[in-house]
């Protein structure tokens, strides 16, 4: 099978944009994209996205968006996976590509979250849980993720500080990046004086919901030409899985275990073993969600994520760097296009273009997009080809 | 309004009816006909107790649309007797505190408002202390 590779890479400042609508926003991260791959005209459009139908009444993003981009004529869907949705139309757009049927697709993720205010927003993200046994219950993503930080620390005895390292590098990280929404560093002791959101969960620990727009051109490696304008990006490995919608009906919610294959069957196809990857993009939407990808991917034994983050080792120059350019901590979390930042930040990293947070020699990259509590995991791993 | 989605849940939300296995005795909620332990075909009804005791719990202080009357109240994952676990919001607390293990039984409560004009009124299962 030939090589499917990144030709091009763009994507929006995250934040709050009052003043720019969903399709303005995806507009703009394709015509970087666009431009980046040296004018590749795509021949397909993948649409990543979350909450459009909800929060901006605007389903059918495939047409919208072929049509605001002068693409008319070229098919266009949207992929639809919660918070995976990224991830999500990253391996429908590298399935099309890598299966001959096309040679150029645009996969652009998109999510629009500041038209509606924050019970709204609230309730919509809900609708990706179980909407007849947990959403009806009054339960928001942020209290399900408290519930599994606060049995995890039971479990487990963490301090109550145990997971200010996720935030920390987070905002280290976020520092160094220009589209991110937090480019800050914040205290050692801020953390600990965090206001409580749900107890034991405080506002560090949860990544904060923003406009955005990602965009990758994908294509295969013998259509390019020999002086192509970049460093070549490979999709060394795809695979998706699916666990259990409702966090309670999980045997053991303590571990993501769509997370774990996924992510195996990824390395597995890209033909490498866990230490050879030189950094890591969780889905870290809430600090326990990343302590717990750090255990199901195998970084860590269980019980032990948390203290990555707490002795350094996610840290740029530690053993497995992550959220490199603030992860959904700093950078933001902008829904469904989270997966498609994440593979624009892993290309730059493998380019070598990532500046004051370059991951020396950085060779190999595991991406990580999360649907819920894992109950979408989706891997990738994306490799510079020499 | 959705009153026929409600509607067609009443068992589960007013008596905690699920599933058995047949094959490997499991016991499931909510009902999916379906053995999620051995993947055979489940459709033998079960009516679980209704007691168990809290996996975990949390305040919701900032509640989604629909819910605002109700902030803050305090969510568990509730481990049933029988096995299965459920998402419910623990009711009739007072000042006691709650700590993960505390026994619970499931009551009928209201959940929420329907918040169209007519007002339907959902009610389902909430878990109150056990003593």
């Amino acid at each position: 099978m030939t090589d499917v590779v990144i030709a091009g890479i763009g994507q929006t400042e995250v934040g709050e944009h009052w003043d720019i609508g969903l399709r303005d926003l995806a507009f703009a991260a394709i015509q970087e994209a666009v431009q980046d791959s040296g004018g590749l005209r795509p021949q397909a459009l993948f649409a990543g996205n979350m909450l459009a139908p909800n929060l901006s009444n605007q389903a059918h993003l495939g047409a919208l968006l072929a049509d605001c981009a002068g693409l008319v004529g070229i098919e266009a869907v949207t992929v639809e996976a919660a918070g995976a949705s990224g991830g999500a139309v990253l391996r429908q757009g590298y399935l099309a590509v890598a299966s001959g049927m096309v040679d150029v697709a645009l996969v652009i993720g998109v999510e629009k979250f500041t038209d509606k205010l924050g019970p709204d927003v609230d309730a919509a993200l809900a609708t990706a849980s179980d909407s007849d046994f947990e959403a009806v219950q009054g339960i928001t993503v942020t209290a399900q993720a408290a519930l599994l930080m606060k049995r995890y620390m039971h479990e487990y005895q963490v301090p109550a500080d145990g997971f200010a390292g996720f935030a920390l590098t987070a905002h280290a990280n976020g520092a160094g990046n220009k589209y991110a929404m937090f480019r800050k560093a914040i205290k050692a002791g801020a953390y600990a004086k965090a206001e409580m959101v749900s107890d034991p969960l405080n506002m560090f620990d949860i990544a904060p919901n923003a406009d955005g727009a990602a965009a990758v051109i994908l294509t295969r490696r013998d259509l390019l030409p020999k002086d192509f304008a970049h460093p070549l990006v490979k999709i060394a490995g795809s695979a998706s899985t699916a666990d259990t919608l409702a966090l309670h009906d999980r045997k053991d919610m303590l571990y993501f275990e769509a997370a774990q294959l996924s992510a195996g069957k990824a390395i597995k196809q890209a033909g490498i073993t866990l230490d050879q990857i030189n950094f890591f993009e969780y889905h870290d939407a809430f600090s326990i969600y990343a302590a717990l990808q750090l255990e199901s991917v195998g970084f860590a034994i269980r019980g032990q994520g948390w203290k990555l983050a707490a002795d350094g080792s996610i840290g740029l120059k530690g053993r497995i760097p992550s959220a490199t350019f603030g992860g959904l901590k700093a950078r933001g979390f902008p829904g469904g296009a989270t997966g498609v930042y994440q593979a624009v930040e892993a290309a730059t990293q493998l380019r070598g273009q990532a500046e004051a947070n370059q991951i020396a020699g950085a060779k190999y990259g595991l991406i990580q997009s999360l649907g819920g509590p894992a109950s979408t995991a989706i891997s990738h791993i994306l490799q510079r080809l020499n | 309004m959705e009153i026929p989605r409600h509607w067609r849940l009443k068992r589960q939300r007013y008596s905690l009816v699920g599933e058995v296995c047949p094959h490997c005795d499991y016991k499931i909620f909510p009902p999916r006909d379906v053995c999620p332990n051995c993947g055979d075909e489940a459709k033998e009804l079960y009516t679980f107790n209704g007691k168990g005791q809290v996996y975990s719990y949390t305040t919701i202080y900032e509640a989604p649309t629909g819910f605002d009357a109700n902030a803050p109240y305090t969510v568990a994952i509730v481990k049933l007797e029988e096995g299965p676990m459920v998402t419910a919001q623990l009711t009739d607390l007072g000042e006691q505190p709650v700590e993960i293990g505390m026994p619970v039984e499931m009551v009928t409560r209201k959940m929420r408002n329907d918040g169209d004009e007519r007002g339907l009124i959902v009610y389902g299962y909430k878990f109150r202390k056990r003593t």
